[in-house]
């Protein structure tokens, strides 16, 4: 062998090795924040924490209003966004596929897909909060359908082109009208890419925190009233994780274990849907 | 004679339910396009709300402190003397330390998983890269608090401080005391968050490049790296730029993360181990305690910036990304 063979070999071997190594690197993170969660986290989850109200300092108490103010705001969110984002994406799919308007609200859509969701929050606050006077579930509602709906536009629009040509014309031959075909042909047939968009928005929002801050705000006690300040557990481990009380502390970790398993599980539940669909 | 009447009147019967049906169903039709359409205007509606809204409550500060307020680094809520160049700053300096190990890194994940991870291993280990951006940013904060710069505390800002000590210009760089939190470290929990979308962009443009290609450049004896070095990035170079602003999109806007590492102090220092500040962890710290119409207003100015900054990011990326699809496509 010479040595220019040698060096390339070598250079190679290098390069590779380096690639293999930053995997690990990413893996390791996941492993590491999971190991973390797990450890610190199991310890505190028992009955109390879905039975009981948040505590004041020092003394016992549960995650029971988060954990039911995050459901309200994220079901709401979902009601919101999701009709909304679907009849867009259907619009963007179906009827004005090549029209001007499509293309920039792909365009937008894709930027408010990724634009930081504390301007969501300022957003609402402007828009909601101020008018208002306070504080609502109603707004950090708001602000989660804002950010389900880019999701649910983009992942519709997506489904609704994979749906093939044929399928439409031949329900178009049977004399069905467009809006009949859209809802029991080109629906049915992108469901489950549908309902993965959605499970993947949920699985977004339940995670935001920073919408919330100043929106839902926060409320240490049982509230199902949408016109009061509500809590969210993403916005409760924030509070409790900077305060120095460790009882407070150890509920953020158990909290934060809640999520990220929800969160995780929501995510991998929506990839396996769409691996299904793409098998068949 | 009877018979056919009867028969004729039948069929004209029909015919005017037919109509009926027909009419009935190019109405719907009709209803459910200008629904659809409707929605579509409304997405549009909320961008233009999202910057109305932004600009209106940013007027007051914009008013008071003008141009100046970009360069100013003062940010007194006692005296009313706001400037936004402090977490300006610390946005821009935490994102070029996440992109500066993010890209590489992602970079290398990303050819591991299309040149020479077993098929069999690309889908579990492309996911697991996938989870890490579906972790909730809020959970990388309680982390990075109470684990990561702890550990930081202890091992990697000592040792940057001996190292880089006695060299001139990188003892600034790298001077005071271990914090633990700071601007290396909330740039460190950005680089990982952003890690997974410059991964999963990289590895789709990485795949979508012709087979041919690469199967003449092993042809004429390329080693792997030599084919990823001189066939795959040249062709897939546009993809990637676009999946790293997109990142970089995700890094300057991200807060709860930062927020818990940062240490929220309004002043930019030339060490990266000093607490600082950004954009969006300034406002995520401070809107809800902010009094008085010049705070909350000077607050919302750093948000309409930190938008403004994204939005180009994101677009310039976005464009980048759809050169490449069309190509592709």
């Amino acid at each position: 062998m010479n040595s220019v063979y040698r060096a390339r070999r070598r250079r190679n071997w290098i390069a590779m090795s380096l690639s293999l190594v930053a995997t690990l690197f990413g893996l390791g993170w996941l492993v590491l924040i999971l190991a973390v969660l797990l450890w610190e986290g199991v310890g505190g989850l028992s009955l109390q924490v879905f039975t009981e109200m948040t505590p004041p300092p020092g003394s016992a108490g549960g995650l029971l209003n988060p954990i039911a103010g995050s459901l309200v705001l994220t079901v709401v969110a979902v009601a919101i966004g999701t009709p909304l984002g679907i009849l867009a994406g259907t619009y963007m799919a179906e009827y004005g596929r090549y029209e001007k308007v499509t293309m920039v609200v792909r365009f937008i859509n894709d930027i408010l897909l990724s634009a930081p969701s504390i301007v969501v929050g300022l957003f609402v606050y402007e828009v909601m909060v101020v008018p208002m006077g306070h504080f609502s579930g109603w707004a950090g509602a708001v602000a989660l359908a804002l950010i389900v709906l880019p999701v649910v536009v983009r992942t519709t629009e997506d489904m609704l082109n994979l749906v093939p040509n044929p399928l439409r014309e031949a329900a178009v031959a049977l004399g069905m009208p467009r809006a009949y075909v859209i809802r029991h042909v080109c629906y049915r047939a992108a469901r489950a890419g549908m309902l993965t968009g959605v499970l993947l928005a949920v699985a977004r929002v339940s995670g935001e925190t920073a919408p919330l801050l100043f929106t839902a705000l926060n409320n240490q006690f049982w509230g199902a009233n949408l016109n009061a300040p509500m809590p969210s557990l993403p916005v409760v481990i924030f509070q409790f994780a900077l305060s120095p009380y460790e009882d407070w502390q150890k509920l953020a970790w158990t909290g934060a274990l809640i999520i990220t398993v929800t969160v995780l599980a929501l995510t991998v539940v929506a990839r396996f849907l769409a691996a299904s669909r793409k098998e068949q | 004679m009877v018979d056919t009447a009867l028969i004729s009147s039948e069929l004209s019967a029909a015919a005017t339910a037919r109509a009926a049906v027909l009419r009935r169903l190019r109405g719907s039709d009709a209803v459910f396009r200008i629904i659809t359409r409707m929605s579509v205007y409304c997405v549009l509606l909320i961008l233009g709300g999202v910057i109305v809204s932004l600009v209106s409550g940013a007027l007051p500060a914009m008013r008071t402190f003008g141009f100046a307020f970009l360069t100013t680094e003062v940010w007194n809520p006692v005296t009313d003397k706001f400037g936004a160049l402090a977490p300006i700053y610390g946005t821009l300096v935490t994102s070029a330390i996440a992109m500066l190990i993010a890209v590489p890194v992602g970079l290398m994940i990303a050819i591991f998983l299309t040149e020479i991870c077993p098929p069999w291993l690309r889908r579990p280990i492309g996911i697991a890269i996938e989870l890490l951006a579906g972790v909730p940013s809020i959970i990388y904060g309680i982390w990075g608090l109470f684990v990561f710069a702890p550990f930081l505390q202890r091992t990697l800002q000592p040792f940057l401080i001996d190292v880089f000590g006695p060299i001139p210009v990188l003892s600034s760089v790298f001077a005071g005391p271990p914090y633990g939190i700071g601007v290396l470290t909330a740039g460190l929990i950005l680089a990982v968050m952003v890690l997974p979308f410059v991964t999963s962009i990289s590895r789709d443009v990485f795949d979508a490049v012709p087979p041919v290609l690469k199967e003449a450049a092993y042809g004429v004896g390329c080693t792997t790296w030599e084919v990823v070095r001189f066939i795959v990035l040249p062709y897939t170079r546009v993809g990637v730029i676009g999946g790293v602003m997109l990142g970089l999109g995700r890094a300057l806007g991200e807060t709860m993360a930062v927020t818990f590492v940062i240490g929220n102090a309004h002043r930019i220092s030339a060490s990266v181990l000093a607490p600082g500040t950004t954009i969006s962890a300034s406002i995520a710290n401070e809107f809800t305690e902010a009094v008085g119409d010049l705070y909350t207003s000077a607050l919302i100015t750093l948000g309409l910036i930190l938008f403004v900054i994204t939005f180009i990011v994101l677009a310039i990326a976005r464009y980048l990304l759809m050169r490449i699809e069309r190509r592709i496509g």
